[in-house]
């Protein structure tokens, strides 16, 4: 008698509960496989960002071949600056050392970058005034950017 | 430029606009309106009664839009469906999706469909072609609407209230707690938002419902239930004196306090934000309203006056909320984390998350409302006769 | 101390292989790298930034980074003191990529504070990610999913530092990768290779031979927001109390 009487609310939840059922159908299909793999995001989302293209090849690379350079540079006072940070990325360079070659670049313009004089540098790192000191004269024509120190019959300046 | 002192570089465009303050806007008036409903139905709050129904319908009009300018706002919508598939149990955002279709499904539709089960049972029966179509479909196949049928519809419905308060709550309480909780953000991070949400959209929500009744009266040309209408009246006033009332415990608390954000929120809030934080949310849309009800509380105003005067402060409630809002999403950003300085909110017009598609989308739920009140009307003495002819025939 | 040297060593024969192997067009068994050997985060030493914008270039190299956004940047913090009393004027001109003009006024103290995610172990915007578009890795680094984001910008606004953008034509939120691509193949993030003073250097925190200890040690270190307790992994040696 009562349960007649609540027959439409039987009929309700049957509704509900197969939208309930066919959401987790479909849940289960459209979940993505490697989701869960190693926490709460899609595992294959760090094969796809490890995948990501190189475009600095990284000094390891370069001092493969340009030993010649390595040793040059790893007497003077560059010694940490890798090479990429001023000749730009070269990984294509590195893959087809043949086929792809690096720019010539205009020392005027790339020294500036680091040694230009400004107030916020640290005091202790060089820095001119490049005007002054060179009146924009290539820096190339007196340092070796490898090896920057200017070496005089004296010594070391 | 459009910003002023230093931003961090990548915070100088604003990420969430005028539809994220929509949203809340929305979601407050649905939650608004389903807790006066919930006066009648549990309180027994007699004097409301004639606004039960169209309280539901509107809840359930609003409820239906709310996601529509968060959807608009993703930048990807074909993947919002993401959210039920992996929900990310520690983001208040992904349990949006299970509270709203718990909230629509188990609450809103399951009580409208309890409460009109009898007039749907009884339309199916009278109308013709699609229409009869409809009520058929609605009715699940079962035209049971016998004495004892309905007084388990009654103690179901009443349950399913008792239920509906809290996940009214739950709904809204939320929507403050996805502010709240951004420890990043010192404009929203307090754990009075959800609560000040909360209260901010029973006042919306009673302002709604209130203005909508007393205009669909004035549509159908039949006098609004003035006993109603001032019982509505004194719920807005209590609830915005509550609202109210917390909304400047917290700024007590912010100026008091005074952290490390303090200045540079408060050089916001005198400039940036002053017209709509000071003069439009505060001054117009609490104060003023909160005057004009008290003066209906203490003086001796004939109806007319009265009911003019709500209709004034319902919709100055409504401005007033819609700039809270507006304050919470676009204040919150236009300030850097560094405190160090500000940047602007421009908003388009046509464009996806410009002015227009917010108007549309404010519109849109009237013209749902518009719609349910045509296949589900709330007025009863029209129904009257057919419902008990109807049960006399069965 | 000399760090980058050290860090040569350290880097170098993992490197090695990983290049032949890059050569042979087979990145995916580059090294044998095993996310659970590693812990990532990285030192940035204030007192030897040259505010020069290299790092920043590098980055938007390697990562086709969308103009006007920044993964890394830099910030000119200029700190004026008058009877106890401090201003803050702080700027970052295009992120500080082109370097930054001298201002030459004497009495103000002046620093660079290059910035970037700090991949935080307790990260604010992985927790606020709804569908789990945005993650820390077993080895600690902060990624975005591109084919899983929604594009809600919940994480932009939850992160503290700024460091999250959207991207304007993916429409997805992207971040600093640490160069993920790179240090899962021995390399460091480009930088880190690029910095001519070794202001920032890529630190393995579960790696014992690291240099990265040893300065943790001998230093006094201190990470950006410590009261919002991010678990930030960005090491600042020489940080100033001003910097936010």
């Amino acid at each position: 008698m009562k349960l007649k009487d609540a027959a439409h609310l039987f009929r309700l939840a049957g509704v509900f509960a197969a939208g309930i059922l066919i959401f987790i159908l479909v849940r289960s299909y459209l979940v993505p496989k490697s989701f869960g793999q190693y926490g709460h995001f899609r595992g294959d989302a760090l094969t796809e960002i490890k995948a990501q293209p190189i475009s600095y090849a990284g000094h390891q690379a370069c001092e493969a071949c340009h030993s010649d350079v390595l040793d040059l540079k790893s007497k003077g006072k560059h010694a940490q600056v890798n090479c990429e940070a001023c000749h730009g990325p070269l990984a294509k360079h590195a893959d087809d050392p043949g086929g792809v070659t690096p720019e010539k670049l205009d020392t005027a313009k790339l020294c500036v970058r680091c040694h230009e004089a400004n107030s916020a540098k640290p005091k202790k790192f060089p820095q001119v005034a490049s005007m002054e000191h060179s009146g924009g004269l290539a820096c190339n024509e007196c340092h070796t950017p490898h090896s920057p120190a200017i070496v005089t019959e004296g010594g070391k300046k | 430029m459009p910003t002023d002192g230093f931003m961090y570089p990548n915070e100088i465009e604003l990420q969430w606009s005028v539809l994220i303050v929509l949203y809340p806007f929305l979601t407050g008036l649905v939650a608004g309106a389903f807790i006066l409903a919930s006066l009648e139905r549990v309180f027994r709050v007699e004097a409301v009664k004639p606004t039960y129904r169209l309280a539901l319908l509107t809840a359930l009009a609003f409820l239906l839009v709310a996601p529509l300018p968060l959807q608009l706002h993703l930048g990807h919508p074909e993947r919002s469906f993401e959210m039920y598939l992996t929900p990310h149990r520690s983001s208040a955002m992904a349990m949006f999706g299970f509270v709203y279709l718990w909230y629509l499904m188990a609450v809103l539709v399951l009580e409208i469909w309890l409460d009109y089960r009898r007039d749907i049972v009884v339309l199916s029966q009278t109308t013709t072609g699609i229409k009869r179509l409809l009520y058929r479909v609605l009715t699940l196949g079962s035209s049971n609407i016998s004495e004892n049928a309905l007084a388990i519809d009654n103690r179901v419905g009443w349950v399913i209230t008792v239920i509906g308060i809290p996940s009214a709550f739950l709904l809204h309480g939320y929507v403050g707690f996805i502010f709240g909780s951004i420890k990043a953000n010192p404009w929203w991070s307090t754990p009075l938002m959800p609560v000040v949400f909360l209260f901010s959209a029973m006042v919306s929500g009673i302002a709604a419902v209130l203005l909508l009744y007393m205009l669909l009266n004035r549509l159908r040309k039949q006098p609004s239930d003035i006993r109603c209408v001032d019982t509505v009246a004194k719920y807005l006033f209590y609830m915005f004196i509550i609202d109210f009332s917390l909304e400047m415990v917290d700024l007590i608390h912010r100026i008091y306090e005074s952290d490390e954000s303090f200045r540079s929120l408060d050089f916001m809030v005198h400039t940036r934000l002053f017209l709509s934080q000071v003069v439009i949310q505060i001054l117009l849309g609490t104060v003023l309203p909160i005057v004009l009800l008290a003066l209906t509380q203490v003086a001796r105003l004939s109806e007319i006056a009265r009911k003019r005067i709500y209709v004034f402060a319902g919709c100055l409630t409504l401005i007033g909320i819609f700039a809270m809002r507006w304050n919470v999403v676009i204040g919150g950003q236009l300030f850097s984390k560094s405190f160090l300085g500000y940047t602007t909110y421009k908003m388009g017009f046509a464009t996806k998350e410009g002015l227009l598609p917010a108007i549309v989308l404010t519109v849109l739920p009237l013209f749902i409302l518009w719609v349910l009140v045509k296949v589900l009307p709330p007025w009863s003495e029209k129904e009257t006769a057919p419902v008990s002819a109807a049960v006399a025939a069965n | 101390m000399n760090m980058t040297r050290r860090h040569f060593l350290v880097l170098l024969p993992a490197a090695a292989l990983a290049w032949e192997n890059i050569l042979a067009g087979a990145p995916e068994t580059a090294t044998n790298y095993h996310t659970s050997e590693h812990w990532w985060g990285m030192l940035v030493d204030i007192e030897k930034c040259i505010g020069c914008g290299s790092c920043v270039r590098a980055c938007q190299k390697e990562n086709n980074v969308p103009d006007g956004y920044y993964r890394t940047w830099i910030e000119r913090y200029r700190i004026k003191e008058v009877n106890g009393v401090e201003t803050l004027e702080v700027d970052s001109p295009d992120g500080g990529m082109n370097g930054f003009p001298s201002s030459n006024e004497p009495g103000v103290k002046e620093f660079f504070v290059p910035k970037m995610c700090n991949h935080c172990a307790d990260s604010p915007c992985t927790q606020v990610c709804p569908v789990g578009a945005t993650f820390v890795t077993p080895d600690g680094v902060v990624l975005v999913d591109e084919k899983y984001c929604l594009g809600c910008r919940y994480c932009i606004q939850a992160c503290p530092y700024g460091c999250r953008f959207l991207h304007p034509q993916k429409n997805v939120a992207q971040k600093c990768t640490l160069c993920y691509h790179r240090i899962t193949q021995g390399l460091t993030t480009a930088c880190c290779e690029n910095c001519p003073t070794g202001a920032r250097q890529l630190a393995d925190l579960k790696n014992p031979k690291d240099p990265i200890h040893e300065f943790l040690r001998t230093h006094s270190v201190q990470v950006l927001k410590p009261h919002l307790a991010t678990g930030a992994k960005l090491f600042y040696n020489g940080l100033d109390g001003a910097v936010r």
